[in-house]
């Protein structure tokens, strides 16, 4: 900023070499930046790449043989993969967990950040304690006694049972998220509706929830992407019922072998949350900055 | 940060209701109605279990509850190859990760700062943050592979260790007949002695005719010259077999190999590279005894690449791969704190001649200080519960060599053994790990109240 104050006074011509000149200085940023972007984008452009190559290709070669010989790209394994019936019913349940989750974790969530933040009761603030100290409990601490207990309960092995899981452990990051942004929200609307006579429930439908889109809508994403991108607890509470991460899962086994079906599987399986992510960059970053005070 | 405001915490505390008491006591029923269904399964799904849990951890391996053995599967968790395996790699993960990411982190945020597309870069360092573990674990699998042609890692390897040392032109040439024989550093020498006047038939096989070095024609028997050595190194194979050691038509002569002249000594004295036709000749040779020999670097092999998904590279290969996953997150919570720095500071230290390393290291670092903690801490809860790219990136033979506390505890619970005791001891563990953050996030509420 100061160097663009500096070079305002002279002729238009040292403007231009001066620009030039910062350019040129920049160039080893820029270069640095080039090198690092790929080592980032390399590893997924590579898994795509693997996944439009036959099985024969890869048996000696790796994806890139493909720049010398593109002619050996094929939607082959594509095509294989809209015809697994197993691979079909694997993603139907996981956007059967994702979105049941995600709806059911914002609808409670929200309601109870509304309770924290703006209804007063003893014991409130004990409470919200208790919640903050839920927000680390590892799931591995639940993961045995939920496996008994979904036993007696006939939830093994269960869409909803899932769910139920991912919501309980979504819940307290949610409410945390969410009580923080509601009491950030102007008092005077909330206590001249209370004064016009609205319930609680009209306050929370026509107010709260329209008024806490943003950080609703950060954690609808956040919640997608989670319960979308999971393997443990699909793993411990499902057998056949297997989102996409379980069922890629069950082939790595023979990886060298079923690399067709394995890296198709893998990129279809992130293709949802990257359109997710591009869809709603900015909702994703706030609830990122909002969740590292985890 | 700012948009949105998600973070900011005003000390706001709702206001006492107004007055009236039929609304304090509605309020009291709402409040109820608002929390019942979250705190319904928080209790059954957390804290129920959590408790289950602590108290399981104390018996034994099977059953309900199991009978009562005291510390023992604690203990286990200390004596166990496999336990111990998984909590001197988690030491490594909390010990490498947080202090990469946050590095990594901080570099990327001011560099990105610098340039007009930052937004490009940030957009492909953040992708893998979007994208399950579990498939990045598959991804890197990918790019692991041993085999360099296979693994572009080890391609790249290989490709930076060819200008070193690079591969022999025949890496798994074999000779022919018993006369030459194979020495210990791996060059190929003929037994026969040869005085000037003679001629050496070097004679190769175990060559794919596609492993030929490029421009070998017919090979030929080189005429005897008075004064020189001369010879021949074939590819002393043609389809059917052909005659060993005698050069005939069909067998290729190999090109570009590095013959060696050397005295009764066994020092060499003269060294030259074979022609098209496979010949060659050493001009003006002092009478004397010689002995031909092909140089071990015709046979040195190429690099076979590092074995990142075997059991001793295992754990580096996962930390490279976490790092890549997380550093874009670091990056964007330390550039928003970047974002956020009052820049009159920065501008100030300029103006009173600091150098930017300075500026840097004086002023944005310590005024980051806060965000880079909490992306330290927040990597370190991260690692400890590390699961899934583990799973998925180390092949089932080196899991055990990969282990880390949340992969034990699902392996010794679910893993075949079903040992709940075991399982609820590591998973209290992994709990205890994680109570200190749990203690400064309370503390941070507290204040903020």
């Amino acid at each position: 900023m100061a160097a663009t104050a500096a070079v305002e006074l002279p002729a238009p011509r040292d403007k231009v070499a001066a620009r030039v000149l910062r350019a040129v200085a920049k160039a080893p940023i820029h270069l640095v930046l080039v090198v690092l972007g790929a080592l980032w984008i390399v590893p997924t452009v590579g898994l795509f790449i693997t996944s439009i190559l036959p099985a024969s290709a890869l048996a000696s070669k790796g994806w890139w043989q493909i720049f010398s010989k593109p002619s050996i790209a094929t939607w082959a394994n594509y095509d294989a993969m809209f015809h697994n019936h197993g691979l079909i019913g694997a993603l139907k349940t996981t956007a059967y967990i994702a979105i049941g989750n995600t709806l059911l974790v914002v609808v409670l969530g929200a309601m109870a950040g509304y309770a924290f933040a703006w209804l007063d009761f003893p014991g409130r603030d004990w409470l919200f304690i208790g919640v903050i100290g839920l927000l680390v409990v590892p799931l591995q601490m639940a993961l045995i006694p939920m496996f008994r207990l979904y036993d007696s309960l006939s939830l093994y092995d269960t869409v909803f049972g899932i769910i139920l899981f991912h919501v309980a452990f979504g819940l307290p990051f949610a409410i945390f998220l969410l009580r923080n942004f509601f009491i950030g929200l102007p008092k005077d609307i909330l206590e001249s509706a209370r004064i016009d006579g609205a319930s609680e429930i009209v306050i929370f439908v026509r107010l709260i929830l329209p008024l806490g889109l943003p950080a609703i809508a950060s954690l609808a994403i956040f919640q997608f992407l989670w319960t979308w991108n999971d393997l443990i607890v699909a793993l411990t509470f499902g057998q056949n019922t297997q989102p996409i991460t379980v069922w890629i899962f069950g082939q790595l086994r023979e990886f060298g072998t079923s690399i067709d079906v394995i890296a198709p599987a893998s990129f279809i399986s992130l293709v949802v949350p990257l359109a997710v992510f591009f869809g709603f960059q900015r909702y994703f970053v706030q609830g990122l900055l909002a969740g590292s005070v985890k | 940060m700012s948009a949105g405001g998600i973070t900011a915490e005003p000390p706001v505390i709702a206001a006492p209701p107004p007055s009236g008491e039929p609304g304090r006591l509605s309020r009291y029923v709402a409040g109820a109605i608002f929390l019942a269904p979250a705190l319904a399964l928080l209790a059954v799904w957390m804290v129920y279990p959590a408790v289950y849990t602590i108290i399981r951890s104390f018996f034994g391996q099977s059953g309900y509850l199991g009978h009562w053995v005291a510390f023992d599967n604690y203990r286990h968790l200390f004596t166990t190859s496999t336990l111990t395996t998984a909590i001197k790699n988690n030491a490594i993960w909390v010990a490498v990760v947080p202090a990469f990411v946050t590095a990594i982190g901080l570099i990327f945020a001011v560099l990105t700062e610098r340039v007009r597309w930052s937004v490009a870069f940030k957009t492909v360092v953040f992708l893998p943050m979007a994208i399950s573990a579990f498939a990045t674990g598959v991804t890197w699998r990918i790019m692991y592979q041993q085999d360099p042609n296979q693994g572009a890692i080890n391609a790249l390897g290989r490709s930076i260790k060819g200008v070193v040392s690079p591969a022999g032109v025949l890496p798994n040439a074999l000779p022919s007949t018993p006369s030459i024989l194979s020495s210990p550093n791996g060059s190929l020498v003929l037994k026969t002695p040869l005085a000037p006047g003679g001629r050496a038939l070097l004679g190769l096989t175990g060559i794919a005719p596609d492993a030929v070095p490029k421009g070998g024609v017919q090979a030929v028997d080189p005429p005897q010259k008075s004064g020189d050595i001369v010879g021949v190194v074939w590819r002393d194979f043609k389809p059917g077999g052909g005659k060993p050691g005698v050069v005939e038509k069909g067998e290729l002569g190999l090109p570009g190999v590095t013959v060696q002249l050397r005295n009764a000594a066994g020092k060499t004295v003269q060294s030259t590279s074979t022609k098209p036709n496979g010949t060659f000749d050493f001009a003006k040779v002092p009478s004397g005894s010689y002995q031909a020999a092909v140089g071990s670097q015709t046979f040195a092999k190429p690099w076979g690449g590092f074995s990142w998904l075997g059991p001793s590279l295992i754990t580096p290969a996962l930390l490279i791969a976490y790092i890549w996953i997380w550093a874009g997150f670091a990056m964007v919570v330390i550039g928003a704190g970047l974002a956020a720095m009052p820049r009159d500071v920065l501008e100030a230290a300029r103006t009173d001649g600091a150098s930017e390393w300075q500026v840097f290291r004086r002023v944005t670092v310590p005024l980051l200080a806060p965000v880079l903690s909490v992306v330290f801490i927040t990597m370190i809860i991260n690692v400890l519960k590390v699961f899934d790219l583990v799973i998925a990136l180390a092949p089932e033979s080196v899991q055990s060599n990969a282990n880390v506390i949340a992969l034990a505890m699902w392996r010794t619970a679910f893993g075949g053994t079903n040992d709940f005791g075991t399982g609820s001891a590591i998973a209290v563990f992994l709990f205890l790990l994680v109570i200190p953050v749990l203690a400064l996030n309370i503390r941070r509420f507290k204040r903020d109240v």
